[in-house]
């Protein structure tokens, strides 16, 4: 990596081919593989960070001598990635009551199921009378 | 559209503001105009990159706009003393405490502290400029051009009536219609840019442009403030632009984010604006805790006592700030899961904030005080904050807060933290640098006056809230009941004498400008311990003639002991420095334009005016200006002047 | 600010000017970060809230999304190419690798309009539910930035003709290669979470 005057760009190439065998091994599992939902999002999350990491390390040179260390990229970066942590998996645990009783995406359910909510909301208040 | 649905009528006291603003700016192009100023305005000002200036730029806009507000909270008061007042109806009132809220949050508090960032940080870090001045200005305009849009609201259009928090799905375009809420959304966008720019202007400043030698723990301690500020800036605006930009996509191009219809999802707006808007609070606090700390140790001259503590204080709480979010809408109905989880979250910040109202104790303790009037502003913060803050732990238990929630309770906590944290630290701030600003200090004995009127109104306003929000008086009401009478009318009382306090300070500023001595040595109070007292008085464009090396905490005590200056003379070089530009006030009063096109939902406006802004970054990207060099001999002529060698 | 130039070194760093402007270019990608994530959160909030539209398992196609991937991958990569031949002084390198990356980014515009007008003409647009108005603002997003970094390259590569490679050219330079690459990451978690989980719940 030190050595800029290189001609072949053998770190590009080695990425560029684990990119792309990443994206092939990501659509196989999600589109054609009998693995369970669950364990598809886990397996395609982990090969996204993995592909992330790739391009950060190898063709962006988060830490490369020049930027000292790239101490502040690395640091950004590694922050930014906590924050898009805690804005994602924050905001589905927090809203998580407002989706819970639609899963399958069905305006008519939801409405359905609050009836029924607020019909058991009218007999609780029934039963305590 | 018709004139008299562009303009807002039939309220006799917005008549009244339109007269006096046309008054104003009337006045201020026949003052440019007689005495010929229109040129040194544009040189001097307009098209500065001088962080000094600029810092001065945005203090004298958050003055303007603390009176905005201001004006706006005694008319609040003025309503609210007695029961079925008809001084404002309804609509009035909530326009008022929407635009009260934001005015002071977004376009004073932030704007002041980072005025005082762009005088003061270079300067104690010893830097010639910020990392980006071309970026700095930008900022500033930036922040400006949207401060009038969201000012001009009030004739223009209509105020924003949500509150500053523009919960959906009221601030939804259902229930809002009109240019309204679009001011609030588009006003907000633009400042907000500004302030992401200067949040990355400064952390690479204070990176990477310290003296030479000077590590991190040695840094003055309002200069890690402003760091770890910049930093909650940079991770936490882009969540703000986000959340405006899919609110004016609901309500200009008809998407279904926070809409009732189309399976939206109000709530969410709730929980991004705060995503935001916590760390929000600690961007407005965490540089007036700076400013106490250099103040408290400047005038009890002593060394802060825990530097290390107050610095890793400080990263805590800026950490923290990011994963309490949710107690501001407890009541949402989460869960008590989630809500045990962010209360316990919540009550942890008092944590490291104890940790820093010991650390200045200890500071004061056994110290010769200096009492000046920065000093008794940064003495009268400790006590009152500490009352806001432990207020603060009482709302952040889920289950009280329930009873505590949306009443005049909380509104009586957040005053306390913020008037008596950010507004208290401006004033001592500005009271501190101000010699360093404009080569006189602020006469004291007014500055006494004023402070007397403005901490005791402000404890006789909202001590009283406390217990009338535990009566039940609920926020953003626009009348009250009997009961609530007696201690509405203390605390408008305490308004008042807080508006008294304010307009003292304004005299004071007028006072000392003609009275004051004038200063003669850089370092004004006699016992200033960081960089930028090293500097003469005025300081020179340049600031720093020569850089000191720096190996302690403290550098200018180093530097007085050993009798050594900023001016070397025999190590001068010549100085490179960035030349001005109009550009980026060009740039944002387009910007400006796309805006206002936006809020009215003229699309051809808009359109034109971003093509404008695209233009002129074009112009900007071929613009290979190198800035220019200061000669040594210009240098020496300053330097001997300024300190009357 | 002090104008010494280094004599060794990449050029872009040469200048204090662009130490700097590289590092707060770091650090604008990291706002660039949660300015994403936020919207990755709207959209996973609101996933499945298709209301009266159809939802994304019947609308996504596979093929296109994988020829809009690997051209982005591609891309990504040329870039990279680009940048090392800029560090080893090659003006033609750099030229015409940076102008493949443009051309690859243009296809892949392309395919995200034509992407778009599609679902617009099966009921899926901006207003037509909470799910498909994240979705074309995450998508848009990204494809907005892709088609200012097209602009972007346009005016440096007319720089470059002009000026050759100075430490400021070649720091504006490696600067869009470091934002081209962000674009690809960001691509690579909209191609997992929205796409590719979008076609399997």
């Amino acid at each position: 990596m030190t050595d800029h005057k290189k001609r072949i760009p053998t770190q590009h190439i080695i990425g560029f081919f684990l990119s792309i065998t990443l994206t092939l091994v990501a659509a196989w599992a999600a589109l054609q593989s009998d693995l369970s939902v669950r364990w598809i999002i886990i397996g395609i999350m982990a090969l996204a960070i993995i592909q992330a990491g790739i391009q950060l390390f190898m063709f962006m040179h988060v830490v490369e001598p020049e930027s000292q260390g790239g101490h502040i990229p690395w640091n950004m970066m590694f922050h930014g990635g906590v924050l898009a942590t805690i804005l994602v998996a924050g905001s589905l645990f927090t809203m998580s009551f407002g989706f819970s009783h639609d899963h399958d995406g069905d305006g008519h359910n939801q409405q359905e199921q609050q009836e029924e909510h607020s019909e058991m909301e009218d007999s609780t208040e029934h039963s305590g009378h | 559209m018709q004139l008299d649905e562009f303009f807002v009528t039939g309220e006799p006291l917005i008549y009244a503001g339109m007269v006096s603003i046309a008054l104003v700016t009337i006045s201020i192009l026949f003052f440019l105009t007689y005495y010929k100023k229109w040129g040194w305005l544009w040189r001097e000002w307009l098209t500065t990159v001088d962080h000094k200036k600029i810092g001065i730029m945005y203090i004298l806009s958050a003055l303007a706009m603390l009176f905005r507000g201001g004006v706006d909270a005694m008319m609040m008061r003025t309503q609210l003393a007695f029961p079925n007042m008809n001084f404002l109806n309804a609509q009035h009132y909530d326009e008022i405490f929407t635009t009260h809220g934001t005015v002071m949050i977004i376009f004073m508090a932030m704007p002041f502290l980072i005025g005082l960032m762009n005088f003061v940080v270079p300067l104690q870090i010893g830097a010639r400029d910020v990392a980006f001045p071309y970026l700095n200005a930008l900022s500033f305009w930036s922040f400006l051009f949207g401060a009038m849009l969201f000012n001009i609201s009030f004739v223009i259009g209509g105020s924003p009536d949500a509150g500053w928090t523009s919960y959906t799905p009221l601030a939804g375009a259902a229930m809002s219609p009109g240019p309204g809420q679009n001011f609030y959304l588009l006003g907000l966008q633009l400042s907000g840019i500004g302030t992401l720019a200067t949040g990355i202007n400064f952390m690479v400043t204070i990176l990477k442009m310290r003296a030479p030698k000077m590590r991190m723990f040695q840094m003055p301690i309002f200069t890690w403030s402003t760091l770890i500020t910049s930093f909650i800036i940079v991770f936490a605006f882009p969540i703000l632009t986000v959340a405006l930009a899919l609110m004016t996509l609901d309500r200009v191009f008809g998407a279904q984010f926070f809409t009732l219809t189309g399976e939206g999802m109000p709530m969410m707006w709730a929980n991004l604006f705060w995503m935001w808007g916590h760390p929000e609070v600690y961007i407005v606090i965490l540089p007036a805790f700076g400013i106490f700390s250099e103040v408290i140790s400047a005038f009890a001259r002593k060394q802060l006592f825990g530097y290390k503590a107050m610095v890793w204080a400080i990263i805590l709480i800026a950490g923290l700030s990011f994963l309490v979010w949710v107690h501001h809408f407890f009541t949402m109905g989460a869960g008590a899961f989630v809500n045990s989880v962010f209360s316990i979250s919540t009550m942890l910040i008092a944590v490291p904030t104890g940790v820093k109202i010991f650390n200045w104790l200890g500071t004061l303790y056994k110290s010769k005080i200096n009492n000046t009037v920065a000093m008794m502003w940064a003495l009268a913060f400790i006590p009152s904050f500490v009352i806001g803050g432990v207020t603060g732990v009482m709302l952040g238990m889920a289950s009280a807060d329930y009873q505590f929630h949306n009443t005049y309770f909380l509104v009586a906590h957040f005053h306390y933290v913020l008037i008596a944290g950010t507004v208290f630290a401006c004033f001592s701030g500005l009271v501190f640098w101000y010699p360093k600003m404009f080569g006189h200090k602020l006469n004291e004995r007014l500055g006494r006056w004023s402070f007397w009127f403005f901490v005791i109104g402000f404890h006789v306003c909202f001590f009283p809230q406390y217990f009338v929000g535990l009566d039940g008086m609920p926020r953003r009401v626009f009348t009250i009941i009997p009961e609530w009478m007696p201690l509405n009318v203390i605390s408008t009382v305490g308004a008042f004498g807080m508006g008294a306090g304010f307009a003292i300070f304004v005299f004071t500023i007028l006072y000392s400008y003609r009275y004051s001595e004038r200063e003669k040595t850089g370092d004004s109070w006699d016992n200033g311990r960081t960089l930028e007292w090293a500097t003469p008085t005025p300081v020179p464009f340049y600031n720093f003639a020569t850089l000191p090396h720096i190996d302690s905490q403290d550098a200018y005590v180093k530097l007085k002991q050993e009798g050594k200056t900023t001016f070397e003379e025999d190590k001068v070089e010549p100085i490179h420095m960035p030349s001005n530009t109009g550009q980026p006030f060009i740039m944002m009063a387009f910007m400006f334009i796309a805006g206002f096109g936006l809020v009215f939902e003229w699309m051809w406006m808009a359109i034109g005016g971003l093509l404008a802004v695209f233009v002129m970054m074009v112009i900007r990207s071929f613009d290979y200006d190198e800035g220019f060099h200061v000669e040594v001999d210009e240098i020496k002529r300053t330097e001997r002047s300024a300190r009357r060698l | 600010m002090s104008s010494h130039e280094l004599k060794t070194g990449p050029l872009e760093y040469r200048t204090e000017e662009g130490r700097l402007t590289i590092l707060g270019f770091w650090i604008f990608l990291g706002a660039e970060i949660v300015l994403f994530a936020t919207l990755f959160a709207t959209y996973a909030v609101l996933f499945g809230r298709t209301a009266d539209a159809p939802s994304p398992g019947e609308l996504f196609e596979a093929k296109t999304l994988m020829i809009m991937t690997f051209m982005l991958l591609t891309s990504s990569f040329t870039c990279g190419i680009a940048i090392h031949e800029m560090r080893r002084g090659s003006v033609k390198g750099l030229r015409n690798w940076m102008i493949v990356t443009l051309l690859l980014g243009l296809g892949f515009l392309g395919f995200e309009i034509y992407e778009f007008i599609h679902y617009a003409h099966e009921g899926a647009t901006l207003q037509s539910s909470a799910y498909w108005s994240s979705f074309f603002t995450l998508a848009g997003t990204h494809g907005l930035h892709v088609t200012l970094g097209i602009g972007w390259v346009t005016l440096l590569l007319i720089q470059l003709t002009q000026r050759g490679l100075t430490p400021k050219t070649s720091r504006k330079f490696f600067v869009i290669g470091l934002y081209w690459h962000f674009l690809d990451v960001v691509w690579i978690f909209i191609f997992t979470s929205v796409y590719l989980i979008g076609m399997v719940v």
